[in-house]
């Protein structure tokens, strides 16, 4: 027996030579790092507890930072391509040479046709830098990666009520009772939400998860709600059916703080059909009940009636609320006539819905806060209804999502929930309604700018994309009639469109970070063939393609000229407020990434190189008179570039002495400042100003203060959405600019005024007794918004993607443990390893999204699981719908914003032989790795211990 | 075979939260992270970019499906590290006293240079929660970060386990166990925190606490008390508006 001895140990070991603070970039979140450092290397990284975002916390992906720095599948040096595209054949060359090239082709274009130029990023986290670019190259054709991941979400929140979920908003955590999530499986605000539900979980609040599948948050969710995908907006419709009819929806709050008193045009053979009355002044009239009158909105002392039917100047009118109730009162959404289709049974929904109702009315909370409204009436405190939402792509990626993201934030407002204490909060530089927001601009003149910022928020068929022809004037349709209110673009239907040279051919495809041939582009096979096709004379369909990234990804293969990229830790970056800035319920912040690092390869950030690039063009903004380089560098910009007058990209630290906060003219060491304050800058709003933010007239002092905007812009929730009642209007004929004729119909049914649902595209167009499933991904929380797979940590996590079944599809086809499944769709198949998971909707299966791999990417070994068994379900959802045999390219998008409907898909599975090698179907020939692969084993941090 | 202490001063360690834990791998890889370059030698990772990656973790989430018969199914994320027994099985079998359970915390570690790498301290682990890395030989398991939590060269508030300190969801609790005043030992009161295994007789330090009940296994009952249309003789919903209208 050996005696219990203990040796002597050293507790207190140096940990680093120094601390390191930047922000982090392995997802979206942009959560504060401790960067330790140690003989020049990263040893460890935690989360900055001074940090708003993610206060000290960090997730898998922020710890797995240290692999993806030093990651084998890291781009050395520029390179161009020499085999044919795909095989992933480079060269290496100087910055010279590549910036040569990229400027030998993008120059003659810009003379001749800017337009030739589809410039699209991806992970982009520096968009008012890159549509600034791309506004001065003066093509029409740029948009981030929006289209096809939650422009829904944005875009239904923005046109409802002037701001939306994501990191422009959050649940009041500290004071909600009752939190229920929405297709969410993770989201940019990864971090935020697990801090909230603990707190949620504290403090006893219930968590209701309403998603077909129950991994993540809907498994610690209280109560699960297991819906049957595409089917969320009737559920809710249905949940407001039951809140209207029991007298459960707030109305004093709907006056004060929403257009559903205004008065609606009723008179059917009007031009104005379904719009609002306005008075001389162009203010939206109400009917007066006490002086039963038309009066302005706005009008002191005004107490609008919200039923009845009013003639005014001789036109029939209506509250837009009558036209609310009179809908969803119908026999349409009663729990009973939703239930089957929803797969939740009406009891449930009767059930939710009354405990909706309960926490809202019955356990308000009151604040002792006095505050002013914008009308200058005076509240002694802030009345709070304490339920809250948040959704995801769930909802989003849906071509019915944008009614649904509507129907749902028009639930909350019902219910008096939105910026109010234990509701739904906007973050600055939200709420702000559409009217502040710029309108997309088109006009192109070769050798010159474009007009304005591409992309906008549409406010009637008079802002849309087209020429004089009607025809689309941007590559990916953006703003048409196929989808009028597209403002983040639609970058699922680049390739497909300047392939297809409808509605033209492009030059020259210039993309960042955009795995666009793999995991972010529908229909994958197809779209490689698309990339490397060839015409008639030998020479590729489109002719050139410049990529960056920082990685040897699937995409890198199919460009002509690789620009590399650093690594997050190498690099300059702003999360700027003029973008989508860190900023807090309470707080206007912004952060800033800096080589904490400095780069060991031949690599620049994308941003200086875009500088560069700008100089060697001329673009204006970029080059001094005498041609030189206004900005050093990407840096230089962040520090000096002005949008406006004393706003730049960091609103913090600005002026000569760095006390500006929000205004002030360019500080040259505004950078160092925020190092010295931990890589951000964060101002707190005022306790009066902190709720009610649309209509508190301190906040909206404060935002005119610092620089979010020039003017107060108070106002209300847009429930009856006017703007979709002008496309309606055109499609009924009325107005100068009409659609298509092949339009008119789906742009009347879907441009409603106020919510409706409609079955899923694909849905209602393949036969469901043969595709009778539905099939879904999700993002693991360990990978989402990250280039992970690769990383070598991470992948032990989720190396492996079988496909989940359901206990009765399961039992039904007579699956065992390690089978496989053939999966067709009415475009593709796919034979892939099968799973059960018994916590899933029946009708529903699903994977994880982007743990396949092909071949040669990433620095893997070719017998990588990610490459053999590992697969995309892209394969089985086309960038189009089914034939309608109209000879017409419709795209599998919503129809309001152009959002990809990649959960639309509908299958058929069947239970076949494994096939040979075990290696899921379709396969692909590898792709050559110019970093070659990475090393057998890794034993991180040996050197110190 | 080597003794264990008689008793500990004090019972450092972790209370898990099953209601809360979200199954990100946050722990996972935070204790990868810093445990790689901290403590004895690194976690490594054999094959790393190949067909099989298999590397060493102290700490690892594992999900489970729980099932009733009729009712939805429920998905559990559990954590497992070392639970620090105080009954550790995996000293008593150690042949070179390189296993050891220290008097002061009750933190069970392996003093490096004197473990062999014979594995018999991981066949006797009821919970699976020793690791042999593949490239150094020697056993690796949970130090409870025993170079973090006294560590004079890190703030005071961060001398808690790195993956403790990095949970979004706040699901990881760190204390003194032995202390029924800490704070961990209020929370394993008040929730029912568990043993795991508790028939093993390791008497682990670590506690878990359970998921709450759902709310969706239940029934729902016949007299919930769902929303009444406003009564239709007052006028329904038409009636119900006036009525607010006048009230405001």
């Amino acid at each position: 027996m050996t005696i219990h001895q203990q040796p002597a140990l050293d507790t207190s070991p140096e940990v680093s030579d120094e601390i390191r603070r930047t922000t982090c970039y392995m997802c979206a979140c942009r959560c504060g790092i401790n960067v330790h450092m140690k003989d020049g290397k990263v040893k460890y990284i935690e989360g900055n507890k001074d940090h708003p975002v993610n206060q000290g916390v960090l997730c898998a992906k922020g710890s797995a930072g240290i692999m993806q720095h030093y990651a084998p599948s890291r781009l050395r040096a520029p390179m161009k391509r020499v085999g044919e595209r795909g095989e992933g054949k480079f060269e290496e060359i100087s910055w010279d040479e590549a910036l040569e090239i990229a400027t030998g082709w993008l120059k003659p274009i810009r003379e001749e046709a800017p337009e030739k130029l589809a410039f699209f990023t991806g992970r982009d986290q520096s968009q008012s830098f890159t549509g600034w670019w791309a506004q001065a190259y003066g093509t029409p054709n740029y948009a981030a990666h929006g289209g096809f991941c939650s422009v829904n979400m944005a875009a239904g929140g923005i046109y409802t009520m002037g701001g939306a979920f994501w990191e422009f908003g959050a649940p009041d955590w500290g004071n909600t009772k009752l939190f229920m999530i929405f297709g969410v499986a993770e989201d940019h605000d990864s971090n935020p939400i697990k801090i909230g539900l603990g707190k949620l979980k504290k403090r006893g609040a219930k968590v209701i998860g309403v998603n077909p599948i129950r991994s993540g948050y809907n498994a610690i969710a209280d109560e699960w709600v297991g819906i049957t995908p595409g089917t969320d907006g009737l559920f809710i419709l249905a949940m407001i059916h039951e809140l209207l009819k029991s007298g459960n929806v707030d109305i004093d709050y709907l006056i004060r703080y929403t257009n559903m008193p205004f008065l609606v045009n009723q008179d059917e053979s009007s031009d104005e059909f379904g719009l609002f009355l306005r008075d001389a002044d162009g203010k939206e009239l109400v009917w007066d009940r006490v002086k039963n009158a038309p009066v302005a909105w706005d009008a002191k002392g005004v107490k609008p009636a919200m039923k009845g039917e009013y003639e005014v100047n001789g036109v029939k009118s209506t509250p837009a609320f009558m036209l609310l109730a009179n809908r969803y009162l119908g026999e349409e959404y009663t729990p009973d006539a939703v239930a089957e289709r929803c797969g939740i049974p009406a009891d449930r929904i009767r059930k939710i819905a009354a405990e909706l109702a309960r926490v809202a009315f019955e356990e308000e909370i009151v604040l002792d806060r006095p505050w002013t409204d914008f009308r200058g009436e005076k509240h002694d405190k802030m009345i709070g209804r304490p339920v809250s939402f948040h959704s995801m792509r769930g909802i989003s990626a849906h071509s019915n999502g944008f009614q649904t993201a509507r129907a749902l934030h028009i639930l909350q407002i019902l219910l008096g929930s939105v910026e109010v204490p234990g509701g739904f909060r906007f973050k600055p530089p939200y709420p702000k309604p559409v009217s502040a927001h710029p309108k997309p601009h088109f006009k192109v003149t070769p050798g010159k700018p474009l007009d304005g910022p591409h992309l906008g928020y549409p406010q009637g068929p008079e802002d849309l994309g087209l020429d004089e022809n009607g025809k689309a004037i941007r590559i990916d349709k953006a703003f048409t009639w196929e989808n009028p209110m597209s403002p983040h673009g639609l970058m699922h239907m680049v390739i497909s469109n300047a392939h297809a040279g409808d509605p033209y051919k492009i030059d020259t495809l210039f993309m960042f970070m955009a795995n666009m041939s793999w995991n972010s582009t529908m229909n994958t096979s197809q779209v490689m063939d698309m990339l490397r096709d060839k015409d008639e004379n030998g020479e590729y369909v489109i002719p050139h393609i410049i990529y960056s990234d920082s990685y040897s990804s699937e995409m890198v293969a199919f460009a002509d000229l690789i620009l590399p990229d650093t690594t997050y830790l190498e690099r300059h970056d702003c999360i700027s407020l003029l973008d989508r800035p860190i900023c807090e319920a309470d707080a206007v912040a912004d952060s800033i990434r800096w080589p904490v690092v400095e780069p060991d390869r031949d690599v620049q950030g994308f941003q200086t190189t875009l500088l560069q690039l700008g100089v060697k063009l001329g673009l204006p903004g970029m080059v001094n008179e005498d041609g030189s380089a206004k900005y050093k560098d990407y840096a230089d910009y962040i520090q000096m570039h002005e949008r406006r007058p004393g706003v730049g990209p960091l609103a913090g630290f600005r002026g000569k002495d760095g006390k500006g906060k929000g205004r002030g003219e360019p500080n040259p060491n505004q950078i160092q400042a925020y190092i010295d304050n931990g890589g951000f800058w964060i101002d707190h709003i005022p306790e009066d100003s902190a709720y009610y933010k649309p209509w508190n007239a301190g906040y909206q002092e404060w935002a005119v203060e610092r620089g979010i905007f020039d003017s107060p812009q108070p106002y209300v929730f847009t429930v009856y959405q006017e703007i979709m009642q002008k496309f309606r209007l055109a499609a009924e004929g009325k107005g100068d600019i009409q659609p298509p004729e092949h339009l008119r119909e789906q742009v009347r049914m879907a441009m409603d005024p106020l919510p409706i649902w409609y079955e899923p595209f694909e849905q209602s167009l393949v036969d469901n007794d043969e595709f009778p499933i539905h099939a879904l991904t999700q993002r693991p929380m360990a990978m989402y918004h990250s280039w992970g797979t690769q990383n070598a940590w991470l992948r032990q996590i989720h190396g492996h993607n079988p496909l989940y079944v359901p206990t009765e599809v399961w039992e039904k086809h007579g699956f065992k443990d390690g089978d496989w499944a053939r999966v067709t769709s009415h475009h593709g198949e796919i034979t892939v390893p099968v799973a059960l998971m018994e916590a899933l909707n029946s009708k529903t299966i699903w994977t994880w999204n982007a743990i396949g791999k092909r071949k040669g990417a990433w620095a893997l070994q070719n017998n990588a699981p990610e490459t053999t068994k590992g697969f995309l379900l892209n394969h089985l959802i086309h960038e189009l719908l089914p034939s309608k045999g109209d000879g017409m390219r419709w795209n599998n998008s919503d129809p309001v914003t152009g959002q990809a409907a990649w959960f639309d898909l509908r299958v058929k599975i069947e239970r076949v032989d494994p096939p040979p090698n075990l290696q899921s179907e379709p396969t692909f020939a590898p792709q050559e790795s110019p970093v070659g692969q990475g090393p057998a084993n890794v034993e991180y941090g040996k050197e110190w211990t | 075979m080597t003794t264990l202490p008689q008793s500990t001063d004090k019972k450092l360690g972790l209370v898990i939260d099953l209601d809360t834990c979200v199954g990100c791998h946050a722990c996972v890889i935070s204790c990868k992270e810093w445990n790689t370059s901290n403590y004895g030698a690194p976690l490594s990772d054999v094959d790393a970019y190949g067909g099989n990656p298999v590397g060493t973790f102290l700490n690892r989430v594992h999900s489970f499906e729980v099932k009733q018969e009729n009712k939805p199914a429920q998905v559990t994320h559990f954590p497992k590290s070392c639970l620090h027994c105080e009954d550790a099985p995996c000293v008593t079998v150690c042949p070179t006293g390189a296993s050891y359970k220290r008097t002061e915390d009750g933190i069970v570690l392996v003093n490096e240079s004197d473990c062999i790498g014979c594995g018999l301290c991981a066949w006797s682990c009821p919970y699976g929660a020793r690791e042999m890395d593949a490239l150094e030989g020697v056993m690796k398991k949970c130090t409870l970060c025993v170079d973090r939590i006294y560590n004079e060269n890190i703030p005071e508030r961060d001398r808690v386990p790195s993956c403790v300190r990095t949970c979004p969801a706040g699901a990881r609790h760190f204390g003194d166990l032995g202390d029924p005043d800490s704070d961990v030992s209020k929370l394993v009161a008040e929730r029912g925190g568990m043993d795991l295994m508790p028939e093993q007789g390791t008497k682990p330090v670590n506690k878990y606490l359970p998921p709450r009940p759902k709310a969706d296994v239940e029934e729902i009952d016949v007299l919930a008390p769902f929303l009444q249309r406003q009564d239709e003789e007052a006028g329904g919903f038409l009636g119900w508006l006036d009525r607010t209208l006048e009230k405001l």
